[in-house]
């Protein structure tokens, strides 16, 4: 019995038998993608997870030619990004392409991200998907960190500076730990080349292990749908899910349009508006570090300014930290924090639909309040919206309890 | 081997000795991985005192120098700038210096220097790092007697390098160690214990 079931998923013959003898090849291939099965209901927010891969692997893959010309060090860096754009034949072109990806990689991580919020796909079982993707999207934001220092610039310098400074508030450990990052005792030549070592291997790794995590967790329980529907209660005669399609060739399919129509809007960008008026590449970067002088006005690049905003609200520095890293880790209890019997917004009442639309319009106006100067109105604004996106949180497990929810049929419906 | 043979006392003896013993190595493998992070030899030689003339400072001026790769502000202070020091003492939040980290304790004074005439601070922002600008003109409707400006989060401070209250710096700029070598001569880095 044994013996058979050990055949199975093998092929019958040939050269790929052989391979099948020593290595899962066909199994494989079966399990993660020609009979892995994704509800047919799946709808314009499903091409995110996607995406990410495909900026993935253009940030791999530039980033692999940006390095043979790049050089680590202080007295040399800001000019190499200059020779890489001036004399490195298409040189433009990919460094455009690396700087722009990782702006549109936090475009198509963030609607993924809203993506399960909208359809409660971060909720029982797929709790751990959500935590892997929460981690892989703080290793991303120290990926991108550690990359906007990389170009030396005048914002590249005093961004860092900020930043870094951070870590300085924690009580006791704060100055030793700052020294630590840095290697020296300010941001120096030292810094710039392990930065260098994080953006380019280790946090790579991390990221690229976290995901392949992140997918076989995926496999294990299923995707969810817009109907927050487990597909895998009602399966055929032959086990496959009823209201499942495999996932080649009938989600990659759909995929591969969801692709060029990105690729479409991201070749647009980098071509006519690469530094996208100052939000993708900052102004004040195309000025070589200068350590005798801050730039007038400092704001990270608009992916981060959502938590910059709330650390800015803070009048306490300590406090300012704690908050600023609450806001980024927080998302992580969703699944707790969420008690609504139902998973998809489809089925949820009035309460759940305006405050997730509260938290969208919250996240953009702190986006927003972010890149401007820190004006007291500005600061009181942000004080406000700091408010209200804790409160989404904090407040969940109250306002998902008491909301009314419709019932949830037994298999996906299609809208339109 | 059967399971009456086994001797449990020697297993687990094992296991914990293999444990400990894994233990103790990673730790003792972790300590020059976590040391190779800290300043090398070389960053703290570079980061050595530095010699700044100061002979040919003019009253009110004032010098940007770079120690350790931080800048540091060098004010040579005019008498009428000294004499607005006392003025905003209730506004300030840390007048008499009296957080021992921010200064060596020859510079814990009204003036926060060695010589009063000369204000010798580090040019970043305590809130986060950034340099702060001089803002030097006596603005009376604002109640404003000089002093620097930063331009990431809006912290003040006067001409002793005093925090303003309700800025987001929480504590007045830092006074590196320095001493006079000669009138004409300042070392910062490096006090020999007193000025």
């Amino acid at each position: 019995m044994a013996r058979i079931e050990a055949e199975v998923g093998k092929s019958k013959g040939g050269f790929m038998k052989w391979i099948d003898d020593r290595f899962p090849f066909t199994e494989t291939m079966r399990y993660h993608v020609t009979e892995y099965y994704a509800s047919k209901n799946f709808n314009f927010w499903y091409v995110f997870g996607v995406l990410a891969f495909v900026v993935l692997f253009i940030q791999l893959f530039t980033g692999i030619f940006l390095t043979m010309n790049y050089k680590p060090s202080a007295a040399e860096a800001f000019s190499s990004v200059e020779y890489i754009m001036r004399d490195v034949e298409w040189g433009w072109l990919i460094r455009y392409m690396h700087s722009t990806g990782s702006s549109f990689f936090f475009i198509v991580v963030y609607l993924h991200m809203f993506r399960a919020m909208l359809y409660g796909s971060y909720k029982k079982p797929r709790e751990l998907i959500w935590i892997i993707g929460m981690l892989i999207f703080i290793v991303l934001m120290a990926e991108a960190f550690a990359g906007y220092l990389l170009p030396w610039g005048q914002m590249s310098y005093w961004g860092a500076q900020v930043i870094i400074s951070l870590f300085g508030s924690i009580p006791w450990v704060g100055d030793a730990l700052v020294e630590i990052i840095r290697g020296d005792y300010s941001i120096s030549d030292i810094t710039l080349n392990r930065f260098f070592a994080l953006h380019v291997i280790a946090l790579p790794l991390a990221l690229i292990g976290l995901i392949f995590v992140h997918i076989v967790a995926l496999h294990e329980v299923g995707s969810n749908n817009p109907d927050g529907i487990e597909i895998k209660n009602n399966k055929g005669a032959d086990g496959v899910p009823l209201d499942g399609v495999a996932f080649h060739p009938y989600h990659t399919s759909k995929d591969l349009v969801a692709i060029i129509i990105f690729l479409i809007i991201f070749c647009s960008v980098v071509f006519f508006a690469p530094d996208m008026g100052g939000y993708f590449l900052e102004h004040a970067n195309f000025e070589p570090a200068n350590l005798t002088a801050t730039p007038e006005h400092i704001a990270p690049v608009w992916y981060f300014t959502p938590f910059y905003a709330i650390l800015r609200a803070v009048p306490d520095k300590l406090w300012g930290f704690i908050l600023f890293g609450l806001s980024v880790v927080i998302p992580l209890f969703l699944p707790w924090l969420d008690r609504s019997r139902v998973k998809s917004i489809r089925y949820r009442g009035w309460i759940y639909k305006s405050a997730l639309s509260m938290f969208v319009v919250t996240f953009l106006v702190l986006g927003w309040l972010g890149t401007m100067p820190a004006d007291p109105l500005y600061v009181l604004a942000a004080r406000v919206f700091s408010v209200i996106y804790f409160a989404f949180f904090i407040l969940m497990p109250y306002y998902t309890t008491i909301d009314k929810t419709k019932p949830v049929p037994d298999r996906v419906v299609y809208h339109g | 081997m059967t399971e009456d043979d086994l001797d449990r006392n020697r297993r687990h003896f094992l296991t914990v000795a293999t444990a400990v013993t894994g233990v103790v190595g990673v730790t003792a493998a972790a300590v020059p991985f976590i040391s190779s992070l800290k300043p090398s030899a070389r960053a703290q030689a570079l980061g050595a005192p530095v010699e700044v003339p100061i002979g040919s400072l003019e009253p009110g001026e004032m010098i940007r120098v770079l120690w350790r790769g931080k800048l540091v502000f060098v004010l040579r202070r005019t008498e009428e700038m000294l004499s607005r020091l006392a003025a905003n003492m209730e506004n300030l939040r840390d007048p008499d210096s009296a957080e021992v980290e921010q200064q060596p304790d020859y510079a814990a004074n009204d003036t926060r220097s060695v010589r009063p005439e000369y204000l010798i601070v580090e040019g970043s922002c305590t809130h986060l790092g950034c340099a702060p600008l001089e803002d030097f003109d006596v603005r009376p409707a604002e109640s404003w007697g000089g002093g620097f400006f930063c331009p990431c989060h809006g912290s003040k401070f006067d001409l002793a390098g005093r925090v303003f209250k309700g800025v987001p710096a929480p504590t007045n700029l830092r006074v590196p160690p320095h001493r006079f070598v000669r009138d004409d001569l300042i070392l910062i880095g490096q006090d020999s214990g007193a000025a």
